[in-house]
């Protein structure tokens, strides 16, 4: 059973999907099939996810549930397995899939067939960048993510749709095809792609800072660092609800997930190098985003601005090179997953029912809507990283790991979460409190529960693994110790002093 | 030189080898004859060309298959495993081209027999081309085909536009013709040789010889613009444009499979010892035409323009592997062309199925609203346009990844970064189309062919783009055969 579990759960999707595009037959019908044929695969998915993760021997060194088959030539093969970096984002990416799908249940009403298709596929790819041990797997899931996407935002998505599902393909495939030259130089050099392998293998020191910067072009696109980051507010707020979810919830996931997999295990000289510039342009984008944040007048802008600064604290955990900051790092990218789902599924519920979604048209939410004024108040405040809530661990363990060696990137950074609670609660303010001035929200309903059924899985996380994050780090710690002793262990072998 | 000697004594080994040439021939003759007599039975005409070419596909694998390299009619032409896999491409390139024609023959009143005569003489000069292993043969077999199809081109003789592009094919292409047989000339002068052995011989010993050069570089020319190379490329979009559509197919198809593989055979083949000399000239015909091909292409509103482009973009990744002169370039090179038929015959295939009122449709903004109206050839065409762009898992990438395998262990990173970066300004047009089709609302009203031919055409490409990701390695292997023939690996 679990030797194919990966592919397993990686295919599932695909199947359901390729199920789901051959329904025929009238619109209405294949519509409601297409979404239960939807919400059911991924669910099987989410349980086949879980019951890997309580497989998963977060005290073993390397890789479990591998998988080996030939496949494109000798030394390219397919390769999959998870280890403690890898297994929470497959859970994180299956959890938020039927989430993703009960939210699109109403609010997608045009294609309903092609939209779930279209999602099956993405989840498929996602699961298959995390599960993917072989670099040329691993970019054949990474860009051919691409594609959903692009149709997702395109078809779906709002006024300006076409000019942002084109330029996040364009900037997202930019980015990537230099890391495929890269891919490409590693096969020649160490004479395989298969990350466990190139894991154990020793780049020479001139040739690291060339594929490294490959790498992070990719992963500095996808993540977004500034100032690659201008793609993502477009996507944003063209992006239907579900698309937005997926997209802070997972996709940017992947350039935080890049740079622990390749960068710092890979080219330790080289990250070495780059620390600081890679800190300066975390610092700018934490405050220079959050600073840009406070000025949106659109609530999902916003939210993508303010995701941009909470990826700042990620790179600076990555970069930092030291056990809290690489747990921090993943924590945080784990919790901004569903604490920005929650937020732009907090979006969509204000924007099915006004079909707006500028901040002045609100006002007041609290007297019409109070248990949804309730379900944002603490999403607002997990955000800001208020103690208790998993922002806060998110947050803090990246700050200590800086302070420890560059106490001036902790003390920057931390004016961040100053910052950020100026957003989150003027936005906070603007939007609930207030009087209700707008007359379409006179009669607006409280949240549905089908809505409850989304949000509360999110709430339980959010408040969960603020008090008792132990599950996740402790399935962290071992993988971060063998990237840090990889990372030492080149460090010494280049002979390189730190800065 | 030919060994004339060895051409009176024929062994019965080498007819049986040169079987799938004699039968092309011999049938193009017999059905010129019964078209003459029989002038209104075209479907039988047309049913003896697909057999005739069936036929030849099989005579070429199956009955009559030996291993091994065969050098036939006194050092003329080689039969090898280069030449085989070159020539099923090429075959079934040309069936495609049979089947595609139909429907759109008959819907423009151009049922002529002479279509699939010319077809399968074309095809046999491009047989010809790839097994060439001589100057003179090679120069024989590039003018059978190159008439053929100038006169394809110019097929739709009362459309003022298909007689333009025959016409500027014709002029430009005897003026490459001329130019090439210049080069020829020389290197026959200053080595005394026209067999591509012997050639290869002189010029691994006299690496520097000023003569020898130029003739290599007037024959590189003439070349280049078989295979619409910039800069030798001015003809390409006009030409595409103004013939015929099934022509068109065949012309981006079998007429660019043959004249990158005469290129490949006769550098990687016969020139490799002077790689060094000819590598510089590729490798800027490389770069200019990924280049070109991407930028060029963003302002096109016409399907085979853009196609057009898109093909001088592609002939620029095939070159790039080719400027590396080893045997991982010619194993992508083989790869890509493989793949690069099956996307463009989807593609030709399904601008062939969408037509008007009255006409084809051939403007991308008439493809609006693709996806209300036919979602499976709208799916089909945006799984070949991703795959053309070469965005994973579609096949199109894996084209791209042999390639730049090659390119990469050649140490010519600058090549490999160009064409990176060009493939993504090309996604951008590539993209525009299926923007057109999936996100834009219905523009005009269209309807679709009922040909059969041409759906199963486009389903069988696309689904081998769809999930060629599965199993990659399945072509690997008889690339590489391919690619032993000319480069020990």
């Amino acid at each position: 059973m679990s030797v194919y579990l990966l592919s397993l759960i990686t295919f599932l999707p695909l199947a359901g999907a390729a199920v789901i595009a051959m329904a025929k037959g009238d619109p209405e019908v294949v519509a409601k099939n297409a979404r239960y044929a939807a919400l059911w695969t991924s669910s099987v998915t989410l349980l086949l996810a879980i019951f890997m993760w309580i497989q998963f021997d977060s005290n073993a060194v390397g890789f479990q549930f591998v998988e080996d088959v030939a496949w494109l030539s000798g030394t390219i093969r397919y390769q999959m397995g998870v280890d403690g970096i890898s297994a929470p984002f497959v859970l994180l990416t299956a959890s938020l899939m039927p989430l993703c799908v009960l939210a699109s249940w109403q609010a997608i009403q045009k294609r309903v067939k092609e939209y779930m298709v279209a999602f099956l596929v993405l989840e498929t790819l996602l699961i298959g960048v995390f599960c993917a041990q072989d670099l040329v797997v691993f970019y054949l899931f990474f860009e051919g993510g691409l594609i959903p996407m692009f149709f997702i935002i395109g078809i779906w998505g709002g006024a300006r749709r076409i000019y942002a599902t084109f330029k996040f393909f364009l900037y997202t495939f930019l980015g990537s095809v230099l890391m495929l030259v890269a891919i490409i130089a590693i096969y020649w050099v160490a004479g395989t792609t298969s990350i466990p392998d190139l894991l154990r293998f020793d780049f020479p020191p001139q040739m690291q800072p060339w594929l490294w910067l490959a790498f992070f072009a990719a992963f500095m696109v996808k993540l977004p660092m500034w100032p690659a980051h201008t793609w993502l507010p477009d996507a944003h707020v063209e992006a239907p609800t579900a698309g937005s979810v997926i997209l802070a919830g997972v996709l940017l996931k992947l350039g935080g997930y890049g740079f622990l997999r390749f960068s710092l295990p890979m080219f330790p000289l080289a990250s070495e190098m780059f620390t600081v510039p890679v800190f300066v342009l975390s610092i700018i984008a934490i405050l220079y985003t959050s600073l840009v944040a406070l000025a949106q007048k659109d609530i999902k802008k916003l939210i993508a601005y303010s995701s941009v600064a909470h990826m700042g604290y990620v790179t600076i955990g990555i970069f930092c090179a030291n056990a809290q900051g690489i747990q921090g790092a993943v924590f945080q990218m784990l919790s901004h997953g569903w604490i920005s789902a929650a937020l732009f599924l907090c979006v969509g519920v204000l924007y099915d029912r006004t079909h707006s979604r500028e901040i002045a048209t609100y006002g007041g939410i609290v007297q019409r809507m109070p248990v949804f004024a309730f379900a944002l108040m603490v999403f607002s405040l997990a955000n800001v990283g208020l103690p208790g809530t998993s922002g806060f661990i998110g947050e803090i363990l990246p700050i200590v790991g800086a302070f420890e060696q560059y106490s001036w990137v902790a003390a920057l950074a931390a004016t961040g979460m100053i910052l950020s609670a100026a957003y989150m609660l003027f936005l906070y303010r603007r939007v609930i409190f207030g009087t209700v001035s707008n007359e379409a929200l006179k009669d607006i309903m409280d949240v549905t529960p089908r809505e409850i059924a989304i949000l509360l899985p999110l709430l339980a996380a959010t408040i969960l693994f603020g008090i008792y994050p132990a599950p996740v780090l402790d399935a962290v710690a071992v993988t971060a110790d063998q990237i840090l002793i990889r990372y030492q262990e080149g460090l010494a072998l280049g002979g390189a002093t730190p800065y | 030189m030919i060994n004339f000697d060895a051409l009176q004594s024929l062994e019965p080994n080498a007819l049986i080898l040169f079987a799938p040439e004699i039968l092309l021939a011999t049938m193009a003759m017999l059905m010129l004859m019964f078209g003459v007599f029989r002038p209104k039975s075209m479907r039988t005409v047309y049913r003896i060309a697909i057999t005739t070419l069936i036929l030849a596909t099989a005579a070429l694998l199956f009955p009559f298959f030996q291993p091994g390299d065969f050098i036939l009619f006194g050092g003329a032409v080689i039969v090898d495993d280069f030449a085989r896999y070159m020539k099923c491409l090429i075959l079934a390139a040309a069936l495609a081209a049979i089947f595609m024609a139909r429907d759109y023959l008959e819907r423009t009143q151009l049922q002529r027999f002479e279509y699939p005569v010319l077809i399968l003489l074309a095809t046999l000069g491009m047989c010809l081309m790839v097994s060439a292993k001589d100057l003179v043969a090679m120069y024989l077999a590039l003018e059978l085909q190159g008439l053929c199809l100038y006169i394809l081109a110019a097929f739709k003789r009362d459309s003022l536009r298909s007689s333009e592009a025959g016409l500027k094919y014709f002029v430009l292409g005897a003026l490459s013709s001329g130019i090439l047989l210049f080069g020829c000339s020389l290197l026959y002068g200053f080595t005394g040789a026209t067999g591509f052995e012997a050639l290869a011989n002189a010029a691994g010993t006299m690496p520097e010889n000023l003569g020898l050069l130029f003739g290599l570089v007037f024959v590189l020319a003439g070349l280049a613009f078989k295979c619409s190379a910039v800069p030798f490329h001015m003809w390409t979009p006009d030409v595409y444009e103004g013939a015929p559509t099934p022509v068109t197919a065949f012309l981006a198809g079998a007429a660019k499979l043959a004249a990158v593989g005469l290129i490949v055979r006769f550098l990687a083949g016969g020139f490799l010892p002077a790689a060094t000399q000819w590598q510089q000239i590729i490798i800027a015909l490389a770069a200019t035409s990924m280049v070109l091909g991407a930028f060029a292409a963003i302002g096109q509103n016409n399907v085979k323009r853009l196609m057009a482009y898109s093909a001088i973009g592609h002939i620029g990744y095939m070159l790039s592997a080719l400027a590396t002169a080893t045997f991982e370039g010619v194993t992508g090179i083989l790869l890509y062309l493989f793949l690069y038929l099956t996307m463009n015959i989807g593609v030709f295939a399904a601008i062939l199925l969408m037509q008007k009122q009255d006409s084809q449709v051939e403007n991308i903004s008439d493809l609006a609203g693709l996806h209300e109206r036919n979602p499976g050839t709208a799916f089909m065409l945006a799984v070949l346009l991703f795959s053309l762009a070469g965005v994973p898992p579609l096949a199109g990438f894996f084209a791209k990844f042999y390639v730049f395998l090659a390119v990469v262990e050649a140490g010519l990173y600058p090549l490999a970064i160009i064409g990176v970066l060009a493939s993504v300004v090309a996604a951008f047009y590539y993209l525009r189309i299926v923007k057109i089709m999936y996100f834009d609302t219905i523009a005009e009203p269209m309807r679709q062919t009922a040909a059969i031919e041409l759906k199963c055409l486009l389903v069988i490409a696309g689904i081998i783009n769809l999930v060629f990701f599965v199993y990659p390695a399945v072509l690997l292997a008889p690339a590489q055969w391919g690619a032993t023939s000319l480069i020990l690996p």
